[in-house]
């Protein structure tokens, strides 16, 4: 573990990508204490569309709330989604996928053509009829984030472990009598862990993504509680007046998904010895 | 051949899984549809008036019958009737159709046209300046969604251009092909985006990959150009990769249309989606979401099919 970091660390877009996944980290971690530069929700009517100044860093919006306090908030809410939606996900598709493997035949069969049903719709549209159905929150958004990604995780595990199963060693420990729990588990699952590890990097790019697509079409977050997409779908009416309050949530957007981007691209280079020469 | 039989053989059961899963998660939805399509008119209906919009929609019967009605109604291009528009769910779809497959055919011949060019440079150029800012470019792309580009684009035309894109008004390319390219143009540029990205990044790779190969250095061995080499020789393999990228990001564009379309306000399928989901559409729900995931799943088959032809190797089936 500490070496896979070492080497992150010393791979060049890995290193920026860790440090803006830390930065994001802290950013958020500072919002949920309450330590932002002013309360992200309270309204400063005198000082309402103010530009970027030494009280408030990135500017005010409509209500005089403080963009930046509610950036950081945002980040919170993005990365708490994100976070859980992704873990969910590879939960369940790791699990559908190493049992696929595992027992192969009918099972396999039945369980693989599941995903690829969910597979059949493009993600945002999965996540818009789950949406339908249950109606917009954040319990939603990761209910949906995590269903869309199930099928990718059970699809990157279950090749994998296919060839694993053949392999000597698995014939070995059967003749020792491991149990299937302990072979599942000691001897698949944990030659698993590289290509999942660059999977989940990636997903959380996608998660990120999706979730900010979907509160920019007001279907994910709710107000008054900030999210980056919100932010942003509402600055869109303001931007001759206010460009700052485009520019920033933008920006942090784009600078959150490059950073798991990143340090998932740097992770595949690392863990997978077939593409170390290429994609830096 | 057998990976053609077998794609062709679970392609309906994919088909039958979807409709199932569109159909039950509508049904999913709490409440009765009737008071959820008319909202608070329902109240003031007569149980008979209830029971005959009942009957009229067909919902009645039991699930298992609503189920095999619809989709033996699918057959016949039978998706119900929308509420929000009072006219056939095929007809209102077939209305938005166009604009939003224009928009993803733009997208992708502006993601192709970008993208592969970009991607064959930066591989002949490997390791040098340009080849590492195409890749830092790329890399900036693929982590900027399209509701970003979109707002940026419209806040750079409108701040210094003092232009307006042309929003909400789309001429069909039959009427007026110009005027048609030049409304879609930035809202394909939007959908593209992100897709040029990983179309360069997929073309670099995998055409540093051709260009190690022996036949690339036998033609040169033989005295072709370089430029011959690199174009005739090795793009054509170099391209595969970047056909079954391009199969599954269509579907993604389809689906990606229904934010490009609303931050355009471009009439699309997209925004019929969203308008059929915020304003309680069930019917066109089904049907949008239906259409969608069939194009998808079509494209999806085609590129495959195409796939093999390209790749003699798994046509002769030796992989």
């Amino acid at each position: 573990m500490t070496r896979v970091f070492g080497a992150l660390w010393q791979h060049p877009s890995g290193r920026i990508g860790l440090f803006i996944i830390g930065l994001y980290l802290t950013l958020a971690l500072l919002g949920v204490l309450g330590l932002t530069p002013h309360p992200a929700l309270k309204q400063f009517m005198i000082d309402r569309l103010t530009g970027p100044s030494a009280s408030y860093w990135m500017g005010t919006d409509l209500l005089g709330r403080d963009t930046m306090s509610r950036l950081m908030l945002g980040i919170g809410q993005s990365m708490l989604i994100a976070f859980a939606s992704v873990a969910w996900a590879t939960l369940a598709g790791t699990i559908i996928g190493l049992f696929a493997a595992w027992l192969g035949g009918l099972w396999d069969g039945v369980l693989m053509r599941l995903m690829d049903v969910l597979l059949a719709f493009p993600a945002i549209l999965l996540a818009l009829l789950i949406i339908a159905i249950v109606g917009p929150g954040t319990f939603t958004s990761v209910t949906a984030i995590a269903i869309v990604y199930t099928p990718i995780f059970a699809r990157v595990v279950r090749g994998p472990a296919l060839s694993l199963k053949q392999r000597d060693f698995v014939d070995a420990a059967r003749t020792f009598g491991s149990s299937q729990r302990y072979i599942l588990s000691r001897h698949l699952l944990l030659n698993l862990v590289a290509p999942l590890a660059v999977q989940v990097t990636l997903a959380l790019a996608w998660a990120l993504l999706t979730e900010a697509g979907l509160s920019f079409l007001g279907l994910g977050t709710q107000p008054p509680t900030p999210s980056l997409g919100l932010m942003l779908a509402e600055s869109k009416n303001l931007m001759q007046q206010a460009p700052w309050l485009m520019i920033f949530p933008a920006l942090t957007i784009m600078l959150g998904i490059l950073g798991f981007n990143l340090t998932g691209d740097a992770l595949r280079d690392i863990l997978d010895p077939r593409t170390q020469r290429r994609t830096a | 051949m057998s990976y053609v039989v077998q794609r062709l053989l679970t392609f309906p059961l994919i088909l039958l899984g979807v409709s199932v899963l569109v159909f039950v998660s509508i049904r999913l939805i709490p409440g009765d549809a009737i008071t959820a399509m008319l909202g608070t008119e329902a109240g003031m209906m007569t149980p008979d008036q209830r029971a005959a919009l009942a009957a009229y929609f067909g919902i009645d019967q039991p699930v298992w019958s609503q189920y095999s009605r619809w989709f033996l109604g699918l057959f016949q291009g039978d998706l119900g009737v929308s509420s929000i528009y009072a006219k056939p769910v095929l007809t209102v779809i077939l209305e938005r159709f166009p604009l939003t497959l224009q928009l993803s055919l733009m997208a992708m011949v502006i993601a192709l046209g970008v993208g592969v060019p970009l991607g064959v440079l930066a591989a002949t150029r490997n390791e040098r300046p340009s080849d590492l800012v195409v890749r830092v470019l790329a890399m900036l792309g693929q982590s900027t969604p399209s509701f970003v580009i979109g707002v940026l684009i419209i806040y750079v035309l409108s701040v210094f251009f003092g232009m307006v894109p042309a929003m909400g008004t789309f001429t069909p390319i039959t009427v007026d092909p110009w005027a048609s390219l030049g409304q879609l143009f930035f809202p394909a540029v939007t959908l593209g985006f992100a897709f040029a990205a990983s179309v360069t990044r997929i073309s670099r790779s995998s055409m540093l990959d051709v260009l190690s190969d022996d036949y690339v250095r036998t033609a040169r061995a033989k005295g072709a150009s370089p430029m011959s080499v690199v174009w005739r020789h090795a793009l054509p393999n170099a391209l595969i990769p970047v056909v079954t990228l391009s199969g599954v990001e269509f579907g993604y564009l389809l689906g990606g249309a229904v934010i490009v379309e609303q931050i355009f306000a471009l009439p699309g399928l997209g925004r019929l989606v969203l308008d059929a989901i915020t304003q309680r559409d069930y019917a066109l729900v089904q049907g949008t979401v239906l259409f969608v995931a069939f194009n998808f799943l079509v494209v999806n088959l085609l590129v495959d099919l195409a796939y093999v032809a390209l790749d003699p190797r798994i046509r002769l089936g030796s992989r």
